[in-house]
């Protein structure tokens, strides 16, 4: 919001994500982030991982928010900062113009976040790429498994450290 | 030479031997297995289609392994797909050729660095007789590489293995260059 004080005028679309942000931090207080106004996607963090069904709930049910779609829900690996995360990217299809991005982190090693599966059934197979690339647990997901890689493959590709295993079944993998 | 090139016409009858008789059956209704993996599969479908016509070759797609001549690896073979292909092939009766269709089936393609998920070269898992290089290729390059696959045909006899043909293969090889350069000649005058 820091932004606005200054005086930038900020576009429509930031300001329709600024007022849907405005009703989630009134209900949530501290367990979410402050409001990035940036222009490509304006998102906030949500801080208690626990929470996260429950403000996703509030953010599809919740008359003036409404967001009932989940357009992508993508997985980031932060090494620097020893944390795994998702973004999800939520918009209100027929109901509201405003769309925003939330983010959820969780450690790097062993580390877990509720799934939002039974809140839009998108984040099913989403949950499940993300933990197929990048190894964060789903916790309660319906069908916890890896969605693109082979059932016995090693590791998670997308993570920054990843090497590549040797062989699978035999056959050698690098070039 | 192909049987139909020997003039058969002035007389009715020729004399040939099996080999030439049923290496001319074999090349002229080559079966290739139905399936494709990746955009060159989209190019294959075209070869296959009415501009270039596979089936005056007698190339005719099979829905079964158990019914193919030919594998025609035509895109990106993924380590999960590396062992179905493996199954498909032992599921083919021999004689059964494999050719290798575009980069990606050759050696990994543009995934041979970062493409952790890729098999490097389908030949890793398959032995292949013919490869086609392109990204993807052309329709005239795979009908090249399936006339190749005609040419190995060709020199195989009875009790003759797979090497030693091609080593006759390789022996009968001509410089293309001085054909073309005839053809120009040819087409110039």
């Amino acid at each position: 919001m820091s932004e606005m004080e200054e005086g930038r005028v900020l576009p429509q679309s930031v300001q329709q994500s600024a007022a849907a942000y405005a009703v989630i931090r009134e209900q949530f207080r501290g367990a979410v982030s402050d409001f990035d106004a940036n222009e490509t996607m304006p998102f906030f963090e949500v801080l208690e991982t626990e929470k996260w069904p429950e403000i996703a709930l509030f953010m599809r049910d919740h008359p003036k928010l409404k967001f009932n779609y989940m357009a992508c829900l993508s997985g980031v690996d932060y090494p620097a900062e020893e944390q795994l995360g998702i973004v999800c990217n939520l918009e209100s299809i027929g109901e509201f113009p405003h769309r925003i991005a939330v983010k959820v982190k969780c450690p790097r090693e062993g580390g877990s976040i509720p799934t939002a599966a039974y809140v839009w059934h998108t984040a099913n197979w989403h949950e499940r790429e993300a933990y197929d690339m990048f190894g964060m647990q789903f916790t309660n997901h319906p069908d916890h498994r890896r969605i693109l890689c082979p059932e016995d493959w090693e590791g998670f590709p997308l993570r920054k450290d990843y090497r590549v295993q040797e062989s699978y079944h035999g056959i050698k993998v690098p070039y | 030479m192909g049987l139909l090139d020997a003039g058969i016409s002035k007389h009715n009858v020729v004399i040939t031997s099996v080999d030439n008789v049923l290496n001319w059956a074999r090349l002229s209704s080559l079966w290739p297995m139905g399936f494709g993996l990746a955009c060159c599969a989209i190019e294959m479908m075209a070869t296959n289609a009415s501009n270039y016509d596979l089936e005056r070759f007698g190339i005719f797609p099979r829905s079964s392994p158990r019914q193919s001549d030919l594998m025609i690896v035509a895109g990106t073979v993924t380590m999960k797909m590396a062992e179905r292909v493996v199954r498909l092939y032992e599921q083919m009766p021999e004689p059964r050729y494999v050719l290798s269709m575009g980069s990606c089936s050759n050696c990994g393609g543009p995934y041979w660095e970062h493409g952790y998920h890729v098999l490097k070269g389908v030949d890793r898992v398959i032995p292949v007789d013919v490869y086609v290089p392109g990204c993807p290729p052309r329709p005239e390059s795979l009908i090249g590489g399936l006339m190749k696959v005609q040419e190995l045909i060709r020199m195989e006899q009875i009790g003759l293995s797979r090497a030693d043909a091609l080593r006759k293969l390789a022996e009968k090889s001509i410089d293309p260059q001085p054909v073309i350069d005839a053809e120009r000649q040819a087409a110039r005058a």
